[in-house]
């Protein structure tokens, strides 16, 4: 009896799809990386030391905080990795390295870690570090000023501090067309608007993210654009605009779509990314930010636990 | 985006005889109730060295119905607890096996008159799923009026009981007629996938379809496809009136009467480690080791052996254990290919909100799930609703046990339930 051979004795389901937190964040990871590598082309050296630096130190955080509260060690999720290249993909390339380095706190530390960790977060952890650097030092993002040094072929003013300062008839030499190919200034991976789609579609497609939340993200602000735009075309930009600058693109696949604190139902998935395009044009439109998708979908975040309560009667549910 | 899409196994409308598996050396029969050898449920009926027959009626405690029918000839070696998974145990009937086969003959007096009294006496162990409470039906608050045949099978890579409605049409017409006498029940439906339709029909049962994408056949949805009820959370199929028979099972039932002796054999698929499956047909209380030297199969050290499919099977400890009559498949895997749990946390993916049959907002239930909150899972996210298809467990990002945790807090759930009403 004792001489038996010992098997796995497990519960069911005996088979898996193959899926896994890891492979989740690394082909974030990779579908980002066109638009960072466009960076890395544009900006030079500086945008890859903060790509690295945030990387790095979003890593070291989550292993420092691992160490701290005792728990087993997760940065091989790649969680973290992914919040920090998400992070510098927002910021300037000239953004010095302990802005850096306190944004990736922030992200990794508050806006994650403190919550349980990863799953328990209730706003996006990359958008609560940026909020938090951007609020305390809104000088470094001014990119009209830290980007005064970089001289392409192209108009160098930041597309929406044109807008929200001169109007519309300042925003006349942004072509759709130059916008997409990443001929703008910005934030080191929230310029090339084709790589950022293209990422986003092939996300989609492995089932990385959530595309209701992308594609109504995506309508809010057309459509919210549109009807500005209709009202008095003089002062408020036309939707192809509003899609291709800031970091609506960048927003819309990679931020928004957030698991943890987006909502997983289909309608509320619906409302949700809807909500957040409706609040960063209106932030842009008639609020005191240049650009509002950071803190459109913040406030998204906040209304997710009570969106996601709609939700489809179970089977054989008595009510 | 990629929402699995997984179809049942569709047998060949000529398919192959199923392999048939040599004779044991050793038979176990598991009896359904618990067994203790040092206290008052001693065996009185059977002891070591007593002669069984092929087709004989076995009982173990004087004043219990219980029985089971030996597959084969020979001495009783011993009689055994034997312990199943939350917390079922058995007695484990085991048999010697002798070179001769005879045949025992007390049934063959009662095939002229097949009423329930019949069934329930010397049939309830016959091979294929054939559920008891068809058999008594005065335990019932709501007498059955409806039996469905599963001409489908129950999880993937199983052909079971499709082989049934494709090579024993006849078996099975005359299993629905006994069961019509028997039983009195004349709803009787068949259900069946679209491609043998024409051989479901040939059974005399009225014939549905039922959709060839997983979890179509679980009994719940048949419920709710195919007879357009919805079985209310916490409530089962035969509390509606409905009771569930597989196929096999009525072409068992069928052929005991035609025959005037009781089948023993059982039929199932083989699932190798490559993921093939192949039906095979096997004695009940053959030990799955010797149907995996049959086929050569290799058995390793912490290799994973399952009883029924990929899905809703359950995984056992032993290379002795029996082939049951309701045994559906066999599958083995190799250590190396297990896809294993994990304790991570829910990251809120998603994934298993779509997939969901019955629409329960598993990440949610999850969460109660994880710290013990089984009442506020079934007051507030469905826990009830769960027909236990395992999908959700199987997109899992996290790999989070998700069944298991379910079956678990109903199984919990259900004992604090029984504590409070004895206590009453």
């Amino acid at each position: 009896m004792f001489e038996q051979k010992k098997f796995t004795v497990s519960h069911a389901p005996f088979w898996h799809n193959g899926s896994s937190v890891s492979a989740r964040s690394y082909n974030i990871i990779l579908a980002a990386l066109p638009a960072v590598l466009f960076g890395f082309f544009t900006y030079g050296m500086p945008a890859v030391s903060v790509v690295a630096l945030s990387v790095s130190s979003a890593v070291a955080w989550e292993l420092a905080y691992n160490k701290i509260s005792k728990r087993s060690l997760s940065i091989g999720d790649g969680n973290a990795a992914m919040i920090g290249l998400l992070f510098a993909m927002l910021l300037p390339a000239t953004s010095p390295w302990w802005l850096v380095v306190t944004g990736t706190f922030v992200a990794v530390i508050v806006g994650k870690q403190i919550y349980g960790g990863i799953g328990g977060n209730p706003f996006n952890p990359v958008l609560v570090g940026l909020a938090i650097v951007t609020l305390s030092w809104k000088d470094f993002f001014d990119f009209n000023e830290v980007l005064v040094n970089y001289d392409f072929s192209y108009p160098m003013a930041y597309p929406l501090a044109s807008l929200k300062h001169f109007g519309v008839f300042a925003i006349s030499d942004f072509k759709p067309a130059a916008l997409l190919m990443g001929q703008q200034s910005g934030g080191i991976g929230a310029i090339f608007g084709l790589g950022l789609i293209l990422g986003g579609i092939y996300l989609i497609i492995r089932g990385c993210i959530r595309w209701e939340i992308s594609v109504s993200f995506l309508s809010g602000i057309w459509v919210t654009a549109l009807l500005f735009n209709m009202a008095d075309p003089a002062k408020y930009a036309g939707p192809a605009f509003h899609l291709l600058t800031g970091y609506t693109l960048i927003g819309a696949f990679y931020l928004a779509t957030e698991d943890s604190s987006s909502p997983v139902n289909f309608i509320p998935m619906l409302i949700y990314g809807a909500f957040a395009g409706i609040m960063t044009i209106l932030i842009r439109n008639i609020g005191a930010y240049v650009d509002g998708v950071v803190f459109a979908i913040l406030i998204a975040n906040l209304i997710n636990p009570l969106v996601d309560k709609i939700r489809p009667k179970a089977l054989g549910k008595v009510v | 985006m990629t929402k699995p899409r997984m179809t049942y196994q569709a047998i060949e409308l000529t398919p192959p005889e199923p392999k048939k598996i040599p004779t044991p050396k050793q038979a176990m029969l598991l009896l359904n109730e618990p067994y203790d050898s040092f206290g008052q449920k001693k065996s009185a009926q059977l002891k070591k060295g007593d002669p069984v027959k092929t087709g004989q009626k076995l009982t173990l405690f004087e004043n219990s119905d219980a029985y089971v029918v030996s597959s084969v000839t020979g001495t009783v070696s011993a009689v055994s607890p034997f312990f199943g998974d939350f917390g079922r145990s058995y007695a484990a009937i085991s048999v010697d096996v002798a070179e001769n086969e005879e045949m025992d003959e007390q049934f063959s007096a009662f095939v002229k008159e097949p009423t329930l009294e019949t069934v329930r006496n010397w049939l309830a162990f016959i091979p294929g799923n054939f559920p008891s409470i068809i058999l008594s039906p005065d335990q019932l608050s709501t007498p059955i009026d409806t039996i469905v045949i599963c001409g489908v099978d129950r999880d993937l890579l199983i052909t079971a009981n499709q082989h049934s409605v494709v090579k024993e049409s006849n078996a099975i017409k005359r299993g629905v007629q006994i069961l019509r006498q028997a039983t009195g029940i004349d709803n009787i439906i068949m259900a069946s996938h679209e491609h043998l339709m024409q051989d479901a029909a040939l059974s005399g049962a009225e014939v549905r379809v039922v959709d060839p994408v997983y979890p179509a056949s679980l009994p719940h949805l048949i419920m709710r496809d195919l007879l357009g009820r919805v079985v209310p959370a916490g409530k089962s199929c035969e509390d509606l009136g409905v009771a569930f028979v597989g196929a096999e099972a009525v072409a068992s039932l069928g052929k005991a009467f035609n025959e005037g002796r009781i089948p023993v054999y059982k039929r199932f698929n083989v699932i190798k480690k490559d993921g093939t499956s192949t039906l095979v047909s096997a004695r009940v209380g053959t030990p799955v080791r010797d149907i995996f030297s049959t086929f050569d199969i290799t058995v390793n050290e912490k290799d994973r052996i399952v009883f029924g499919g990929p899905m809703t099977g359950t995984s056992i400890y032993s290379e002795n254990h029996p082939i049951q009559p309701d045994t559906d498949a066999i599958m083995i895997q190799d250590h190396k290919d297990l896809a294993l749990v994990s304790d991570y946390p829910c990251i809120n993916c998603g994934d298993c909100i779509p997939i969901c049959p019955a629409k329960i907002q598993v990440n949610m239930l999850v969460r109660f799930l994880e710290v013990v909150k089984y009442q506020e899972a079934a007051d507030e996210y469905d826990l009830y609703s769960c027909i236990e298809c395992g999908l959700c467990s199987f997109v899992c990002v996290s790999r989070i046990p998700i069944l298991q945790y379910i079956k678990l807090a109903k199984c919990e759930l259900g004992r604090i339930s029984t504590v409070e009403e004895t206590n009453v």
